[in-house]
């Protein structure tokens, strides 16, 4: 047996250890939440969020932050993380509250809902990875502590989420007045006349921190940045895409247009959809009579 | 107004002043103790892997409830291939310069004792019950790492492994196919790799001797005490397997199945049952393993803690060779005589805030011939010969103050349900185990991880040595002697 003086000397190594280790602990988490004592309040509305019932709250967001998000997006919440240098695109700097992938209109804050799905979908083609693996109260926690970065959601309510109406028929019609839709937005200036993202404005594109971004490649038949659905494409050109180039579109475009580029934009993406598949017949026909998209183009003509 | 961690300060790093009050209790805690001489580690043996942090830019704390072990969106990455599949998954999005090679090793001191030895002294007559004690500096095994996607839904995972001499094996190599057919339900695994337990030997946090293994996973039944004839069976539910394995799961890993069918050798090469030279031949039949778990969120438990409940179960059944074909001068060539074996059991994983509750229950069965050491073709079994059973489980507990510290508890008890052999006692073979921890990781950083291991581990086990892997073990004088098997471990655990 392990004799009795050892015993009594681990017996004492061990309180030490059990008493000092909390006490660092409790110094190390005093440290990191000394900056913000009101964090910690799970009552107060403004650091919490709801989403279908959940409430998160920020004070719990902030451990999750730490874990899951710190990397990237920075002590700071300015995407400046000691991984930012490696990322492109860069990470989001919540301290601007400026973010991609809204319901609300261009300029104005995002619902909780939006951030919510935005953890959780992740960002294609980013570093951004999709949260599903966490449970709902844990998105909710951190969509509640990512607004803790920015005064403007003390300050602001969020926008008025867009109202989506159903979707038109997808037709051949339809497809061609999209077409025609694409080239008299110059969408094609960046996204390039057949959606390769190689316009020729596209090498010059930058975001609001001035960093080099990429139109969307419809080629890759990858899902979008906002989402996967023809809801979620018609949602992205209606709100625009803030702090990158993509604007919004809401106040050029007619519900029934919108629809029409979002028929047309699936044409340009390598899958079995039926604007596909109604395209690729239509050109079958009257291929020779297509007339191509760019600058000297009267699409809209065919 | 800064409304998070403060201006200029990475909370990931702890302040120089509460590492250096941090380190000076972890030595208080060392210079307590006697230092005698030096013992044997076993391999190192947990997966964490930088390689994948560098990669991807996340922290370790994103894969990791603390690495080794993994969280659920750890998991949900390992289910996927070790991919995000946020279509950056494959070697084309990789810098050139980028090496998935990971390396992983502690330098560690610990100290190990074991009770009711049989032991002699030079130059003094006789045996004598006694207490072997042995510490001193120590290294453990060394892990060397690669795993990644040769393309996308296409990845492997290649570990050569060694023991603290560099004696090289490899503990897993293998090649995955993943979401076949596009979904997440269908994906295959073939080499040699882990079996899929919901509590994982292979991540867990525990290194010391005593503490750094699950008993229950090694467990065999002692076999007949009075010819002290050892149980024929070696498998062991924690060690990597050779073979294939067919595995789906949800898009959130809510929901997981796996089905492995594997060689019948305890995952040894060259159709032997060891990873080195010098292992016997094995049999020709193939063993297989099912395991099933399923998450869920509880609703209020899983506010301002770790996340999800998981609850599941597995089934392992195999047959091992009583005998062997041999050549003329008596050397075995290939097992015969094969008898079955299984092992059932359910284990969850459960989170209240920040404790983290693991536990765990297993039946084991051996066939008699197995249990008593008996060749199926040597006559019919002896009256007082029957087919061991056992059952066990652990309880294991875990609560972090925060991703960088964690708190380790676990207890651990195996008792025998039948014995091989009705001469035998009754507790003959059963084990009673504890261990306590404390990990603190000064470094949790996408590029690299330290960990600063305390541990102190005992394990009793009535007439057998415990399997303990600390270099010492001769079975006590009598069968109902208890043998006390005690580690301390104080390890600088690192991996870049």
């Amino acid at each position: 047996m392990i004799p009795n003086k050892f015993a009594v000397r681990f017996a004492l190594g061990s309180m030490a250890l059990l008493t000092l280790g909390p006490t660092v602990v409790t110094a190390q988490a005093t440290h990191v939440n000394s900056v913000n004592p009101n964090l910690g309040a799970p009552s107060v509305e403004s650091e919490q969020s709801h989403i279908d019932g959940v409430t998160g709250h920020a004070y719990n967001g902030k451990k999750l932050y730490r874990r899951f998000c710190i990397g990237c997006h920075g002590p700071d919440g300015n995407g400046e993380g000691e991984n930012a240098q490696w990322i492109d695109p860069k990470p989001r700097d919540f301290t601007e509250a400026t973010f991609k992938c809204r319901s609300t209109p261009t300029g104005t804050l995002p619902t909780d809902e939006d951030l919510y799905n935005a953890i959780t979908r992740g960002f294609v083609t980013t570093n951004m990875p999709q949260w599903r693996p966490l449970s709902p109260q844990q998105r909710a926690d951190l969509v509640a502590f990512v607004k803790t970065w920015s005064p403007r959601w003390a300050k602001e309510k969020p926008g008025t989420p867009l109202t989506i109406p159903s979707e038109t028929p997808i037709t051949i019609d339809s497809i061609l007045r999209g077409r025609a839709m694409f080239q008299k937005l110059e969408c094609w200036k960046c996204h390039g006349p057949e959606g390769h993202g190689d316009g020729p404005s596209a090498a010059t594109l930058t975001d609001d921190k001035s960093n080099p971004i990429r139109p969307y490649n419809f080629s890759t038949g990858t899902r979008f940045m906002c989402g996967e659905t023809n809801q979620d494409l018609y949602r992205i050109f209606m709100t625009g895409l803030d702090g990158s180039p993509m604007p919004s579109f809401a106040d050029v475009v007619k519900p029934d247009e919108a629809w029409d580029l979002v028929h047309f934009l699936r044409t340009l993406q390598p899958l079995k959809t039926q604007e596909a598949s109604l395209w690729q017949s239509y050109v079958s026909a009257h291929g020779k009579d297509i007339k191509p998209i760019g600058p000297d183009s009267a699409a809209g003509a065919q | 107004m800064s409304r998070g961690f403060g201006k200029g300060v990475n909370p990931m790093k702890w302040p120089q002043s509460k590492s250096l009050l941090a380190c000076s209790f972890l030595v208080l805690a060392m210079l307590f103790c006697d230092v005698h001489a030096a013992g044997a580690l076993p391999n190192s043996k947990v997966m964490a892997i930088p390689a994948f942090a560098r990669k991807y830019g996340l922290p370790c704390s994103a894969c990791h409830t603390a690495w080794p072990e993994l969280n659920n969106f750890g998991q949900v990455f390992r289910d996927n291939g070790y991919q995000l599949m946020n279509d950056r998954d494959s070697p084309i999005w990789q810098n050139p310069s980028y090496f998935p090679i990971t390396f992983r090793i502690t330098p560690n001191w610990h100290r190990e004792s074991t009770d009711h030895q049989q032991v002699q002294t030079q130059n003094v007559s006789g045996t004598f019950t006694g207490t072997v004690t042995q510490a001193g500096f120590d290294l453990s095994g060394m892990d060397l790492w690669s795993g990644g996607t040769l393309y996308k839904n296409i990845s492997f995972i290649l570990l050569p492994s060694s023991d603290a001499t560099a004696t090289w094996h490899f503990e897993s190599a293998f090649v995955r196919f993943d979401n076949l057919k596009g979904s997440p339900w269908f994906n295959v695994k073939f080499g040699k790799f882990e079996l899929d337990n919901l509590i994982s030997e292979k991540r867990f946090l525990f290194l010391s001797a005593n503490g750094g293994l699950y008993q229950i996973y090694h467990f065999t039944p002692p076999g007949v005490a009075a010819t002290g004839a050892g149980d024929l069976n070696d498998f062991g539910i924690g060690d990597n397997q050779i073979g294939i394995e067919l595995m789906g799961h949800s898009k959130n890993s809510y929901t997981r199945y796996s089905i492995a069918v594997v060689s019948s050798n305890e995952g040894g090469v060259n159709l032997t049952n060891s990873s080195t030279v010098g292992g016997t031949p094995s049999n020709r039949t193939y063993d297989v393993n099912l395991a099933f778990s399923q998450a869920f969120n509880a609703k209020g438990f899983s506010a301002g803690g770790l996340g999800l409940q998981r609850v599941g179960a597995f089934a392992y059944v195999g047959q091992r060779p009583t005998y062997f074909q041999t050549d003329t001068s008596g050397n075995p060539l290939v097992g015969l005589g094969n008898k079955s074996f299984y092992r059932v059991g359910v284990a969850g994983d459960f989170s209240i805030g920040s404790l983290e509750l693991l536990p765990l229950f297993m039946h084991g069965h051996d066939n008699a011939y197995l249990g008593s050491g008996l060749a199926s073709n040597s006559g019919p079994l002896p009256s007082t010969t029957r087919a061991p059973s056992f059952n066990g489980g652990f309880i294991e507990a875990h609560y972090y103050f925060n991703p960088q510290n964690v708190a380790l508890f676990r207890f651990e008890k195996i008792n025998m349900g039948q014995q091989a052999d009705t001469t035998n006692p009754g507790d003959f073979g059963n084990v009673t185990a504890y261990s306590f921890g404390y990990r603190w990781y000064p470094i949790m950083l996408s590029r690299a991880g330290l960990a600063i291991d305390a541990e102190y581990s005992r394990t009793k086990s009535i007439g057998i040595v415990p399997e303990s892997g600390d270099g010492t073990g001769n079975p006590p004088l009598f069968p109902t002697d208890g043998v006390w098997s005690s580690s301390i471990f104080l390890g600088f655990d690192f991996d870049f």
